[in-house]
């Protein structure tokens, strides 16, 4: 069980989030929805452990990944080195069998520099699966990308979702995304920014499903 | 029109560039010691060729030339971890850097010669106050260079590396070291610029040993020829270094950058 509780987050005198509560389970997977500057990455960094100073309380799993707007790799290593030095249990066969699953098998040897933004979006992917994480958190992954390779990337987010399991939190602007991928959408408003709305994937958008805590 | 082009291209070579250019510092030298028309105040370079046999020959230049060295290695390897680590943590941590940064101004701005002649002063006429005060000249500079890298490390890489729990080591050899590379590259070449130059001030003043000793030396019996010999052969050796070790070692860790 993941369970988020942050009572208070500001930057110096700024409060940015307030009373942001919700569980989730292994299995499940979460969008966060909210316009531009509301605090979406802010909430994804305290979630994924980057920033530890807030009020409140984070339970999550030991093993979490974590797939940036950026693809954030390291440019001064190899792209099947950027799984194994991440992943140093991993081994060089498995990490290029997650190239394979990711169809960047080809370019193991090349160094990320040398790739378009959509093949180092995959590389960022397999990264983030081949630890086989309990936790995914995912910030606007997509962004940036045209819509065919977009539409590609979503759907292999879509299978990897389903071959590995973990849970998944996801910050989009997309309805569409969110739509497709998750099936409770968070919203946040507000200034500061607090969890309004959330909705079950299916649902209409005006059907109020209750602030938080689903238990 | 096509001579120019071919001339353009000529020029672009950097490794033709780089020898004409020394050309014309020698074609200069040979005309400044023409009109100077008095070797013993500025020989020609070819009349240097002899006295260089000669110091080669007895043994003096290779023992000479082997002290210097040896001093600006034992100075380079302690300033250089020194500065780094302290530039690293001023970089990292405003509250270190607070607290240090009037440290280095103080420490920049004080004349190598000063810290020479106090080391001395304090330590005595030895080779660890020789050495220190090498040391002591170089590590503000460092310091300073490597600062700035500190400062310029990619936040997001930082944050990618604390979310899939990277180790200490790696996330410093892989996420850390090649970030600054660049810095700790101009910090060396830097660094083993000034510090050879140090260190011929240093054995100046008060070592019996080493190329500042025997400039020094002839120096007094008004050798110009001898004074030249010394000096241009420790150029010739830095040169070396710096393309046997330096560059081909920065070029390793840029490689990623022309792939």
């Amino acid at each position: 069980m993941i369970k988020i509780d942050v009572r208070r987050k500001a930057f110096g005198e700024e409060e940015v989030l307030r009373d942001i509560r919700f569980e989730m389970d292994v299995g499940e997977t979460v969008a966060i929805l909210g316009p531009s500057g509301i605090g979406k990455s802010t909430l994804l960094r305290l979630i994924a452990g980057i920033d530890p100073a807030f009020d409140g309380e984070i339970t999550r799993p030991e093993k979490i990944a974590m797939v940036f707007q950026e693809p954030v790799l390291l440019p001064w290593r190899s792209v099947v080195e950027n799984l194994t030095l991440v992943h140093p249990d991993l081994g060089t066969q498995a990490a290029l069998s997650a190239l394979e699953r990711t169809g960047i098998v080809d370019k193991a040897g090349l160094f990320p520099g040398q790739l378009s933004l959509g093949q180092q979006r995959r590389l960022a992917l397999a990264r983030a699966f081949a630890g086989r994480p309990e936790l995914l958190v995912m910030d606007e992954p997509y962004v940036s990308l045209d819509p065919t390779t977009a539409e590609e990337m979503l759907a292999l987010t879509e299978a990897l979702i389903a071959e590995t399991g973990p849970a998944v939190i996801l910050v989009t602007h997309s309805e569409a995304e969110a739509h497709r991928l998750a099936r409770r959408r968070l919203r946040l408003a507000g200034k500061p920014a607090t969890m309004i709305k959330e909705f079950a994937a299916g649902s209409a958008s005006a059907s109020w499903e209750g602030h938080h805590d689903r238990a | 029109m096509d001579c120019s082009c071919t001339l353009n291209k000529t020029l672009q070579h950097s490794v033709l560039v780089r020898v004409l250019s020394l050309g014309l510092l020698l074609w200069l030298w040979m005309a400044a010691a023409e009109l100077t028309a008095d070797a013993s105040v500025l020989p020609q370079p070819w009349a240097l060729w002899a006295p260089f046999a000669e110091a080669v020959g007895s043994g003096a230049l290779p023992y000479h030339l082997g002290m210097t060295l040896w001093r600006v290695v034992c100075a380079f390897v302690p300033a250089m971890a020194i500065g780094m680590v302290f530039g690293f943590l001023m970089g990292r941590f405003p509250s270190v850097d607070r607290w240090l940064d009037p440290w280095l101004v103080v420490f920049l701005n004080l004349p190598a010669l000063v810290l020479i002649v106090l080391c001395y002063l304090w330590i005595g006429l030895n080779e660890i106050a020789a050495i220190t005060a090498v040391v002591l000249n170089k590590i503000p500079n460092v310091a300073t260079i490597l600062r700035e890298g500190a400062r310029a490390l990619d936040p997001s890489l930082s944050a990618m590396a604390q979310v899939y729990r990277m180790r200490p080591l790696a996330r410093l050899r892989h996420v850390v070291m090649p970030q600054l590379a660049p810095f700790i590259a101009a910090a060396a070449r830097a660094g083993i610029a000034v510090i050879w130059k140090i260190v011929l001030v240093v054995e100046f003043l008060g070592r019996s040993s080493g190329i500042g000793f025997q400039i020094h030396f002839y120096f007094q019996l008004f050798d110009v020829a001898m004074v030249l010999v010394y000096a241009l052969s420790f150029i010739g050796v830095m040169l070396l270094v710096e393309a046997l070790i330096l560059q081909p070692a920065e070029s390793r860790a840029r490689r990623w950058r022309t792939a």
